[in-house]
C-alpha cells in the first residue's frame, strides 16, 4: 500500500489539464514539481495566498522600532552631543536611516520567513528516490497525489494520470513530509 | 493581438529556441566547460584585483596621507570612486526589480547580470568609504553598538545614514539575487555530471525542487523583495547625494541632488550593463534570448536618464545663478566650467548628455559596437562626473587664500584601476560557475508566449 502516487508529464500543458480532472475525483491533496512557476497553478490547485506579506509587514515595523530606538537612545540618552544648541532629539534626521531599517527587516523576515517555511535547507526529499526525477528542474513536470489510504483509490488517480498523458506513473511511500493544507513545509 | 501578447513581442525568439532541456544544457554550459578565452582575462583581471590590494595595503599602512588629498581637497578619487561604483549598481535594482513591479517580461534575459552587477559593484563601493576613514580597523565605530566608552555615533550626521543605506541595500540586493537563482542553482545540482558539483550546487541549491509549494512562497518573496528594492534603489543614491547636499559648499549645497543622482546612478549602470552584455551576447551566442528589444529598450533608458541628467545640469547652474549668492555663482558659473578641471568638465557634459543624443535613431540602437562604445564613454564621464563635482568643488572653496589643486598619486590610480579589476575577477568568476541567465524565468517566458500563441498570428 502506498500513501502517494507520484506521475511524470513531458509538458506543461498536459500536467495542467490533469490538475482540474483529479481535483473533480476529489483529490485535493495534489502538489506539482515544475522546472518554473507555471501561470495558473495556484488557481489549479486552489493554493491559499503565502502568509511571507505578513511576516514581512511585522518585519518591516520591528525594524521601524528598532531603528528609531537605536538612535534615540544614541543620541538622546547614551550620548547627548550639543551641535550649535539644535535639539537632540532630531526627528528628521532620524527617519533617514529609521527607513532603510525598516526595509532591511521587512526584506530580511520575508527571506528568512521564506526559508523556515519551506523548511531550506533539505538536502534530501524522498521523491529524490524515483529514478529521473532530478528532470523536475529541467524539463519535465511532475504530480504527486497524497494520501491515498486503499488500493481503488491509488488505481483511480493512477488512471486518472494516465489518462492525462502521463509517462509514467508510480507509487511512492515512507515518511511523507506533507501536510494537509499548506503543501510540503507550509504548516501555516 | 492581446496586450499579453504585445508585452511579449519579440523578447524571445521562441521559434529559434531549443527545447528546454536543451536550453538548460546551452545555459548550463559555462559552469560545467570552461572556455578558452575566460582563463587569460580571469588572470589579467586577477592581476589588477591584486594592484588593488597591494594599493589598500599601502594606503592602510602608510595612511591617506599616500593619496593626493590635500585641505581643501579632502575627498578626492576615494569618494568619487564610491559614489560612481555605489551608483553603477542602481541599474541592476533598476533592472530586475522596478522592471518586475512594472510587469516587463524583457528583464527575464538580462536580469541576473544586472544583479550580479549590483552585487559587486556595491563590493568595490563599500570599501572606499572604509579606506578614507584613515584607520580602517576602526571601522566598526560607525556602527552603534553598546561600547564601554559610551561614545554614539551622531545621526544627525549625513554619513551614520551612509552606513545605514549601504548596508541595507547591499543585504536586501543580496537576498534579491540569492533567492531568483534558487531553481537555476537546482536546475545546475540536477544537470552536473559529478558528484562534487551536484554536492555544490546541491548545498547553494538549499532543497530546491519545484514543488508547488516552493512555487508559493517563492513567488510571493520575490515580488515582496521587489517591492522593498525599488523604493530602497532611490533612497540609496538620494542619502550618498545627501552627503553633500546638506553641506554649505557652493556646488554641492543644492536641493536637485537627490534625483539628479539617482538618475545619474541608473544612467550609469546601464552603460557598464552594456558594456558587459553585449560581449557575453556574442560569445554565448545568446542572440535569441538577447533580443535587439533587449538592446533598443536599454537605448531608450539610456537617452531618457543622459537627457534628464542634461536637464540636471542646467538646473544646477539656474539654480546658482538665480540665488544670486556670489559664491555659489562663481562655482557654477566660473570655476566649473573655466577653472582647473573645466576640461573635464566639457568632456563630461560631451559624454553624458551628448553622446546618448545618438539613440534618438533605431539604426543606433540595435547596433551593437554603437552601444558598446557609447557604453564605455557613458562609463568614464560619469566618473568625470562625480570627479568634477567633488574636487571641482572642493578646490575652489570660500576663501582664495586656501585654494588649492589636487593631484592624484599612483595609489589613486592603482585602487581606481583595481577595483575594476577587483569587479571583473568577481563577475568572471560568477559568469564561470553559476547560472548567468535565469533559466527558468526564460522557460516560463516561453510557456507563456506560446500560450498566447494563436493570438499572436491572429
Amino acid at each position: 500500500m502506498s500513501d502517494s502516487v507520484l506521475a511524470e508529464f513531458a509538458s506543461a500543458q498536459s500536467m495542467m489539464a490533469t490538475l482540474p480532472r483529479l481535483r473533480e475525483a476529489r483529490f485535493s491533496h495534489l502538489e506539482t514539481f515544475t522546472p518554473f512557476d507555471i501561470p495558473g497553478l495556484p488557481e489549479a490547485l486552489d493554493e491559499r495566498r503565502s502568509p511571507i506579506g505578513w511576516i514581512a509587514l511585522a518585519g518591516g515595523v520591528a525594524g521601524v522600532l528598532l531603528g528609531y530606538g537605536i538612535q534615540w537612545w544614541a543620541d538622546v540618552r547614551g550620548y547627548p552631543l550639543n551641535v550649535g544648541g539644535r535639539p537632540v532629539h532630531a526627528s528628521p534626521a532620524f527617519t533617514v536611516a529609521t527607513v532603510e531599517t525598516a526595509m532591511l527587516c521587512a526584506a530580511g523576515a520575508a527571506f528568512i520567513g521564506t526559508l523556515i517555511l519551506l523548511r531550506f535547507p533539505r538536502l534530501w526529499a524522498r521523491e529524490d528516490e524515483v529514478d529521473g526525477f532530478e528532470r523536475a528542474s529541467i524539463d519535465r513536470f511532475w504530480i504527486e497525489v497524497h494520501s491515498i489510504d486503499s488500493q481503488y483509490e491509488a488505481d483511480k488517480a493512477s488512471r486518472l494520470l494516465k489518462a492525462g498523458g502521463a509517462l509514467r506513473v508510480l507509487p511512492l511511500s515512507g515518511g511523507s513530509a506533507f501536510t494537509a493544507h499548506g503543501g510540503a513545509g507550509g504548516a501555516i | 493581438m492581446s496586450n499579453e501578447a504585445i508585452a511579449h513581442r519579440d523578447v524571445l525568439r521562441v521559434d529559434s529556441l531549443p527545447d528546454d532541456g536543451k536550453l538548460t544544457v546551452q545555459l548550463l554550459r559555462s559552469a560545467f566547460h570552461s572556455s578558452w578565452m575566460w582563463w587569460p582575462l580571469f588572470l589579467l583581471s586577477g592581476a589588477l584585483a591584486l594592484l588593488f590590494v597591494v594599493a589598500m595595503a599601502v594606503t592602510i599602512s602608510r595612511g591617506i596621507g599616500s593619496w593626493g588629498n590635500n585641505i581643501p581637497v579632502g575627498w578626492a578619487y576615494g569618494i568619487t570612486d564610491f559614489v560612481w561604483w555605489i551608483g553603477i549598481g542602481h541599474a541592476g535594482t533598476f533592472i530586475s526589480a522596478f522592471l518586475l513591479l512594472l510587469g516587463q517580461h524583457w528583464r527575464a534575459s538580462i536580469n541576473r547580470l544586472a544583479e550580479a552587477m549590483t552585487i559587486f559593484a556595491l563590493v568595490n563601493a563599500s570599501l572606499f568609504p572604509v579606506l578614507h576613514l584613515g584607520r580602517p580597523w576602526f571601522f566598526y565605530w560607525l556602527v552603534p553598538y553598546p561600547a564601554t566608552t559610551g561614545v554614539w555615533p551622531n545621526f544627525r550626521s549625513s554619513l551614520p545614514w551612509d552606513v545605514a543605506a549601504v548596508t541595507a541595500y547591499f543585504l536586501v540586493s543580496l537576498m534579491f539575487f540569492y533567492l531568483g537563482m534558487l531553481p537555476d542553482l537546482a536546475s545546475a545540482r540536477d544537470s552536473a555530471a559529478s558528484r562534487t558539483r551536484k554536492r555544490i550546487y546541491g548545498v547553494l541549491a538549499l532543497g530546491w525542487r519545484g514543488r508547488s509549494s516552493e512555487w508559493r512562497h517563492f513567488r510571493a518573496t520575490y515580488l515582496l523583495l521587489g517591492g522593498i528594492a525599488t523604493p530602497l534603489v532611490i533612497s540609496v543614491h538620494s542619502i550618498v547625494s545627501l552627503d553633500f547636499a546638506i553641506t554649505q559648499l557652493p556646488g554641492w549645497h543644492s536641493s536637485i541632488f537627490p534625483p539628479y543622482f539617482v538618475v545619474g546612478a541608473i544612467f550609469s549602470g546601464l552603460a557598464l550593463l552594456l558594456m558587459l552584455m553585449l560581449p557575453i551576447r556574442s560569445v554565448f551566442r545568446l542572440h535569441d534570448l538577447i533580443t535587439e528589444r533587449h538592446l533598443e529598450n536599454i537605448a531608450k533608458l539610456m537617452l531618457a536618464t543622459g537627457t534628464i541628467l542634461g536637464y540636471s545640469y542646467l538646473c544646477e547652474a539656474f539654480g546658482a545663478w538665480y540665488s544670486g549668492d556670489q559664491f555659489e555663482r562663481f562655482a557654477m558659473l566660473v570655476a566649473r566650467p573655466f577653472g582647473p578641471y573645466g576640461v573635464l568638465f566639457w568632456l563630461m557634459t560631451l559624454a553624458n548628455v551628448a553622446s546618448p543624443q545618438l539613440f534618438w535613431w533605431k539604426k543606433m540602437r540595435v547596433q551593437p559596437v554603437v552601444l558598446w562604445l557609447v557604453g564605455l564613454i557613458v562609463f568614464a564621464g560619469m566618473w568625470l562626473e562625480r570627479f568634477v563635482i567633488i574636487a571641482g568643488s572642493l578646490t575652489r572653496d570660500f576663501l582664495p587664500s586656501s585654494w588649492q589643486d589636487f593631484v592624484p598619486t599612483w595609489i589613486d590610480w592603482s585602487l581606481l584601476l583595481g577595483s575594476i579589476g577587483l569587479f571583473l575577477f568577481l563577475f568572471l568568476a560568477f559568469l564561470r560557475w553559476m547560472p548567468f541567465i535565469p533559466i527558468s524565468e526564460i522557460k516560463r517566458l516561453r510557456y507563456e508566449m506560446v500560450q498566447a500563441g494563436p493570438e499572436r498570428s491572429a
